[in-house]
């Protein structure tokens, strides 16, 4: 620097502040990377809630239907028998009579025939009404007040889903009945309230989103989660002891290792295939049961929790096995009464983990037959739950994906919302285990 | 059940051997604990696990071999006509299965007798209609060969489970007795016991190794049976991926792979500036308060399960593409027809990859020294200088690792591909096109109606295997390549 006169240290050079720009440049992109990473999160979860929501609340319909004992019981006996021929069929008049009666009560005139009357109401409504005459057959020749499920158009027309325009080529809906849905809306004979049967009921045919419900699938998911519970926790537990207390370091020991960080690394179908082959070609297990879904997600979160297990293994100070072997323990009392109940609360945390990561799991549940097919009755005892049929939250959700009607999008939203409630549910739990356990040594 | 029943029997005995072991210990010490070798409570454990473990383990080994032994026996007595090759086999076999279990229920519920049930023949009864009354639908009549094997099947494993009940029942019993009489103060329980508990530590940590062959094998037989079928040449270098149910299918993985490969990529573009940049951020300039907020948010995503992401690409991110590229969209061009495309799953895939990246990446990078930072800013570089010309070039290689795991990740990435990349096989560098992964193939192979004696089948299992050698050997480099940087600045 010989010419010393043209710098000074308080004017910038334009050097130096070329550098400044591009420091400041370098510090924006990581702002807005992060920026990038919050905002997709807060479009997924915007997403998930505003267009999830709408599922857990569903539009009925209130109606007094009189029990016609002419259309139900024309001998008069109240023989069940009787009453069972009748088949759903001959339930159509009384709706559509109690349908009539409602609208002369309320006094909208409409030259709508019956059967479009009707067709405000879910396809299951008749069901409904022959199930309830069956169990109650002495109601025969009264009038009682029912709830029906509006049909998903109806519904999707009060949650703003369907317009007046959007069912220009719509069968199933005419304009007509959008403006009885409006009077009758305005008379408060169909109104839209919280639908538990969402959360509890079964799946429907892709006829009737209107009454399809996650329960079933939830039950499975649960049966699948205490197959995994009950194996891979144990024998997580004892690979990782053996592994981190006992094993020699030598090469077979070494060959575990690696194994287990591949395993842990390997994608989820592949798990689906090995339980295709395994356990419903080799060994013949029922298809589509919990049971082998436990399974095939038991060898998938096994490595999860062998790693989690092995980390609170080794934060427990080797002091503590030293002082039990210096007052006469053996290594595997030290292990047993000192070791693994201090890892505990660390094992109990990547165990839940764990836990989360395989109730999200889809991919292999499809291979292995969780799918495709309508989970529409509970399981009665421990045993069918897990070797009946049955599919599972994430499955199910993937098939209301599936199919056509768009009403069901809102179904596999709703269930996600319910699916990440789990989750958050049990990764806080998780949290809370950690932040009230956690020993620093 | 008789197996639960047996379990429960096994568990009570086990119970038993626990109280009587440990109390007959203490009564040949004349009843002082200081007397005997090991803690009573071992003596308990030394009768309960040998009554135990050796029985569940031959329950465990006869559940697995009885149905094998059965089923060649019963499969004999198929006439050959009847099933020329493999696969009929074993479609009858099922039947003869089906039939069988109809049999078991119709005794159970009263309509046939034990006795009916043995010597029933199809040419005096409809077997169909008896069994279908007790709700066990047949899909055709039951052949007489079909019926006399589902008669036989059901003796067998009739005699099976009885003997199974017998022998498991000799061995807790003889094991009961045998460590019973083992049983004295000087018997040193407690090194019987804890190598016993050893040996099943062992048992359960090669279960992970267990795995791993149970994945190779199973795909390695059909893979192999698949090659027989189709030729290897095709599937590994052929142009076209078209399964048909004439039986000329083109099923090559290489338009599959490019699908797979162009998504990934597009997932990675998306994904590693993405990741890194935050990563750096998060290290380098955040203060705790800023990272103690970011991070966790951040790793959120990486929690999302798949198929949140799956429905996120169909029904958002893939129409929001269309009105933008589609017919009648923002742009006014018509380049997109579909939700389904390369860019659907690839951006949706590329978020689930943000955290992934950012949080090894954040590793790698607070692993380089202080010390480096700090002679680098002495020497009067900027704060991006000494990040760009000094850590990221040590870093380079953790980093590199980090984004061949992304990379693994995102070919083996399954339920957004399922739902937003479509089905169309082809090799178009498109990104608005719908393609198709491996992962989808395998789906689409593997569900529904399987026969799996067709090649179309069959290469679900060639594809599975390819992915998983490419995974593998994908992780086991950036593994390698993580591993060897660690040590070069610990």
């Amino acid at each position: 620097m010989s010419d010393t006169s043209k710098t000074s240290l308080l004017a910038l050079t334009p050097r130096t502040k070329a550098r400044n720009a591009a420091e400041k440049r370098f510090r924006a992109y990581g702002i807005a990377a992060i920026a990038v990473g919050l905002m997709m999160l807060i479009v997924l979860v915007t997403n998930i809630i505003g267009k999830g929501t709408g599922a857990f609340q569903q539009t009925f319909v209130t109606l007094n239907v009189e029990l016609l004992e002419s259309k139900l019981d024309k001998k008069g006996n109240r023989d069940l028998d009787d009453i069972k021929k009748v088949t759903t069929f001959g339930y159509n008049p009384l709706i559509r009579g109690a349908m009539e009666a409602k609208l002369a009560e309320i006094g909208i005139e409409t030259d709508m025939k019956g059967k479009d009357l009707e067709g405000i109401l879910s396809k299951g409504a008749v069901g409904q009404l022959r199930e309830y005459v069956t169990t109650n057959p002495d109601k025969i020749g009264e009038t009682v007040e029912f709830r029906f499920l509006a049909q998903s158009r109806v519904d999707g027309y009060l949650k703003g889903r369907v317009t007046r325009e959007s069912i220009e080529n719509d069968k199933a809906i005419s304009v007509e009945q959008l403006e009885l849905v409006d009077q009758l809306v305005d008379a408060g004979v169909i109104v839209k309230t919280f639908n538990a049967d969402f959360i509890l009921g079964a799946d429907a045919s892709d006829q009737r989103p209107e009454a399809a419900g996650i329960g079933v699938a939830m039950l499975g998911s649960l049966s699948m989660m205490l197959v995994v519970l009950a194996l891979a926790l144990p024998i997580g537990v004892a690979a990782s002891i053996y592994l981190e207390e006992f094993a020699p370091k030598n090469r077979l020991t070494d060959i575990i290792e690696v194994n287990i960080s591949n395993l842990a690394a390997v994608p989820s179908i592949v798990f689906g295939i090995l339980g295709l082959a395994v356990f419903i070609n080799y060994m013949h297990l029922p298809t589509s049961a919990p049971l082998v879904g436990g399974l095939v997600l038991t060898l998938m979160t096994l490595p999860t929790i062998i790693i989690s297990t092995r980390a609170s293994l080794k934060a427990v100070p080797p002091s503590i096995r030293d002082a039990a072997l210096g007052v006469g323990a053996s290594k595997m009392q030290s292990v047993f009464h000192h070791v693994l109940p201090l890892a505990a609360p660390g094992i109990l945390t990547g165990t839940i983990i764990g836990l989360a990561q395989a109730l999200g799991e889809t991919a292999p549940l499809l291979l292995i037959g969780m799918v495709g097919f309508i989970a529409s009755n509970p399981p009665e005892t421990l045993v069918d739950g897990l070797l009946a049929p049955n599919s599972a939250m994430p499955a199910q959700i993937y098939e209301w994906a599936k199919r056509a009607d768009p009403a069901f999008y809102e179904r596999a939203w709703g269930g996600i919302i319910i699916l990440l409630v789990f989750l958050v549910t049990m990764n806080t739990l998780a949290v809370i285990l950690r932040r009230r356990f956690e020993r620093r040594w | 059940m008789p197996t639960l029943w047996l379990v429960a029997s096994l568990l009570l005995l086990a119970v038993a051997g626990f109280v009587v072991g440990r109390q007959r210990a203490l009564s040949t010490a004349g009843g002082d604990a200081k007397e005997l070798h090991s803690l009573p409570s071992y003596y308990g454990h030394n009768v309960a696990f040998t009554t135990l473990v050796p029985a569940l383990g031959a329950l465990a080994i006869w559940l697995l071999v009885q149905p094998m032994f059965i089923e060649s026996r019963v499969s004999k007595m198929i006439p050959d006509e009847m099933a020329p090759d493999r696969p009929t086999l074993g479609l009858v076999m099922s039947d003869v299965r089906r039939v069988a279990e109809g049999l078991d229920i119709a005794v159970a519920r009263g309509a046939l007798s034990a006795d009916d049930a043995r010597s029933l023949r199809t040419e005096f009864t409809d077997v169909r209609g008896r069994l279908g009354e007790v709700g066990v639908a047949l899909g055709a009549d039951v052949r007489p060969e079909v019926l006399r094997a589902a008669q036989r099947y059901r003796v067998m494993s009739k005699t099976g489970n009885r003997m199974m009940g017998i022998v498991i029942g000799v061995l807790a019993i003889v094991g009961f007795a045998w460590s019973y009489m083992q049983t004295h103060k000087d018997f040193r329980a407690r090194n019987v016991v804890e190598k016993g508990v050893l040996s099943l530590l062992i048992l359960a940590a090669s279960l992970a190794i267990l795995t791993t062959i149970g994945i190779v094998l199973s795909m390695f037989f059909e893979t192999i049976n698949f090659f027989k079928l189709h030729n290897a040449s095709d599937f590994f270098l052929g142009g076209t991926w078209a399964p048909n149910f004439r039986g000329d299918s083109e099923l090559s993985i290489l338009p599959l792979l490019w699908g797979t490969l162009y998504i990934s990529f597009i997932a990675l573009l998306v994904a590693v500036p993405v990741g890194l940049f935050a990563a750096i951020y998060l290290s380098e300039y955040a203060n705790n308060a800023v990272r103690s907020f970011a991070k966790p948010l951040l790793e959120i995503l990486a929690g999302i399960p798949t198929i949140v992401y799956g429905l996120f690409a169909l029904l958002t991110v893939g129409p929001l593409l269309v009105n933008t590229f589609g017919k009648g969209g923002a742009l006014g061009v018509e380049w997109m027809a579909g939700a389904t495309s390369v860019l659907t799953a690839g951006v949706v895939m590329g978020i689930m990859l943000i955290p992934f990246v950012s949080s090894l990446s954040d590793d790698i990078i607070n692993a380089v020294p202080q010390s480096m930072r700090d002679g680098s800013l002495g020497l009067g570089a900027t704060k991006s200088e000494t990040i760009r010309q000094v850590v990221m070039p040590a870093a380079l290689p953790g980093i590199v690792g980090a984004i061949l795991l992304a990379a693994s990740r995102a070919i083996g990435e399954t339920m957004i591909v399922v739902m937003g990349a479509g089905a169309i096989a082809k090799f178009s560098a498109n990104p608005l096109e719908s393609m198709t992964t491996i992962t989808t193939r395998i789906v689409s192979q593997l569900t529904g109606d399987t026969d799996f004696a067709s090649p179309e089948t069959l290469v679900a299992f060639a594809l599975g295997l390819t992915l998983f050698v490419l995974t593998l050997g994908l992780n086991v480099l950036a593994l390698y390549i993580v591993r060897k940087y660690r040590e070069q600045y610990e």
